[in-house]
């Protein structure tokens, strides 16, 4: 059963330690509300999965900001300078990965999936200490799957049974982190009665969904 | 030659490498330009990585949508015709071959190429973001860049020194000096912009160019 609760309820349960999935890239179609909430938690030591550490006081930037990431699995740090620095000086530990793996590791986590075989990063620094297998005379490296404890997620509409649909660019890994977490918190800017969302039209089935946000309006005009 | 000038001129010779109806995938910066100058009668379907098809041009100022950007994070619009999907999807078009040509930027490209385009270790780690999916996956590789360094040092060159993007992949090298075409015995000197002299491609290229004489067009 999907609940309807505040930002700060949501993620009162994070806790130091805790594997997160964050939804969006370079800020777009990420949680402001939920990233702000977790923000004035303050919990440290987080691992986050990411598509990138968007930029200073924007999106999951703002995690990095405060300094409350210890691993970092994402594709693209250079929008924040603070990533690369922690990176270099050893204080974050960041596994660059490239996006259309990372994109296939959280969607192989949420499917019961043993991994992937992809030919991207063959031949780079991306293949190291990873198993390579030959299918057809053609290289693959195995990718394994990738899953949370938690994901903070951002929709543009709910329905009351968690039903999701998604706006433009905004929609990236948030569909992929919904099936990967055993927590999902969905912050959506407006929540709709049940069979309002035409079945046809439910990019994510309402199953994946724990907990609804109601967060604020983040496109044109506001 | 002005920055802006060349940069326009990159742009120009790249968009007449591209068909009607291809999907392409346009890199951050420079390559985004090429599609001010498609060649009239030239439709091509713009993919966006961060998961859409069907780039529009960029919004007028006071109609940005928070969310349609495009995969430098600069608001776009998209056409009639587009799409959106999750980021899945989105590499499945890239990795699959759905994309018939990419254009990126690159750091340096070699006379097997390789490229290198996401990292200066000790300097600037930025991550490869989409770039090697994009690589690997896409049916015609372009690199549009300019031939030199700041420094005059050349960014085509026999062996990359820099982290790999992708081993084996570049097809085609446009510079505002050359448009050079990588095979498997090296890099062939295809087309010299108007007025620069062969010498000075061979004196500005790190790696051997096989050429013949006289029959080298001009753009």
């Amino acid at each position: 059963m999907v609940k309807l609760c505040t930002a700060e309820e949501a993620v009162k349960d994070i806790s130091e330690g805790m594997c997160i999935m964050v939804g969006g890239f370079l800020g777009v179609g990420t949680p402001d509300n939920l990233v702000q909430a977790l923000v004035n938690q303050g919990t440290k030591n987080l691992t986050i999965i990411t598509n990138d550490s968007a930029f200073p006081g924007i999106g999951v930037g703002k995690l990095q900001d405060g300094k409350q990431i210890c691993k970092l699995y994402t594709s693209y740090i250079g929008g924040h300078p603070d990533s690369g620095k922690c990176m270099e000086n050893g204080e974050l530990n960041i596994i660059l990965t490239p996006q259309g793996t990372l994109a296939e590791q959280i969607r192989a986590g949420g499917s019961g999936l043993g991994g992937v075989l992809t030919p991207t990063g063959i031949g780079t620094v991306v293949e190291k200490g990873k198993q390579k297998v030959v299918v057809a005379e053609k290289t693959y490296l195995l990718e394994e799957p990738l899953k949370a404890d938690i994901a903070l997620l951002k929709a543009y509409k709910a329905d009351t049974s968690g039903n999701l649909i998604y706006r433009f660019s905004a929609r990236n890994f948030n569909p992929l982190m919904a099936m990967a977490a055993k927590t999902v918190i969905v912050e959506v800017e407006e929540i709709v009665s049940a069979g309002a969302i035409e079945p046809d039209n439910v990019a994510t089935p309402g199953i994946f969904v724990d907990f609804l946000v109601k967060g604020g309006k983040v496109y044109a005009g506001n | 030659m002005p920055e802006i000038d060349k940069r326009a001129l990159i742009a120009r010779r790249v968009a007449k490498e591209l068909h009607d109806g291809d999907v392409v995938n346009l890199g951050i910066g420079l390559p985004t330009l090429v599609a001010n100058y498609l060649t009239s009668g030239v439709s091509i379907v713009l993919h966006s990585e961060n998961g859409f098809l069907g780039i529009g041009p960029e919004p007028q100022q006071g109609f940005e949508d928070k969310d349609l950007v495009n995969a430098g994070g600069k608001p776009v619009t998209i056409q009639e015709s587009g799409c959106c999907f999750d980021s899945a999807m989105s590499f499945a078009i890239i990795r699959g071959g759905h994309v018939d040509t990419t254009v990126l930027g690159a750091l340096e490209v070699d006379e097997q190429g390789n490229l290198a385009n996401w990292m200066v270790p000790g300097k600037r780690i930025s991550g490869m973001g989409g770039a090697m999916d994009l690589v690997v996956g896409a049916k015609k590789i372009i690199i549009a860049m300019e031939h030199s360094n700041k420094d005059g040092s050349p960014k085509i060159v026999k062996k990359c020194s820099l982290p790999l993007t992708a081993q084996a992949e570049v097809d085609l090298i446009i510079t505002e000096m050359a448009v050079i075409a990588v095979r498997q015995d090296g890099l062939h000197l295809m087309e010299i912009a108007e007025g620069i002299l062969l010498e000075e491609v061979i004196a500005a290229t790190g790696a051997p160019l096989l050429h013949s004489n006289g029959i080298i067009g001009t753009f």
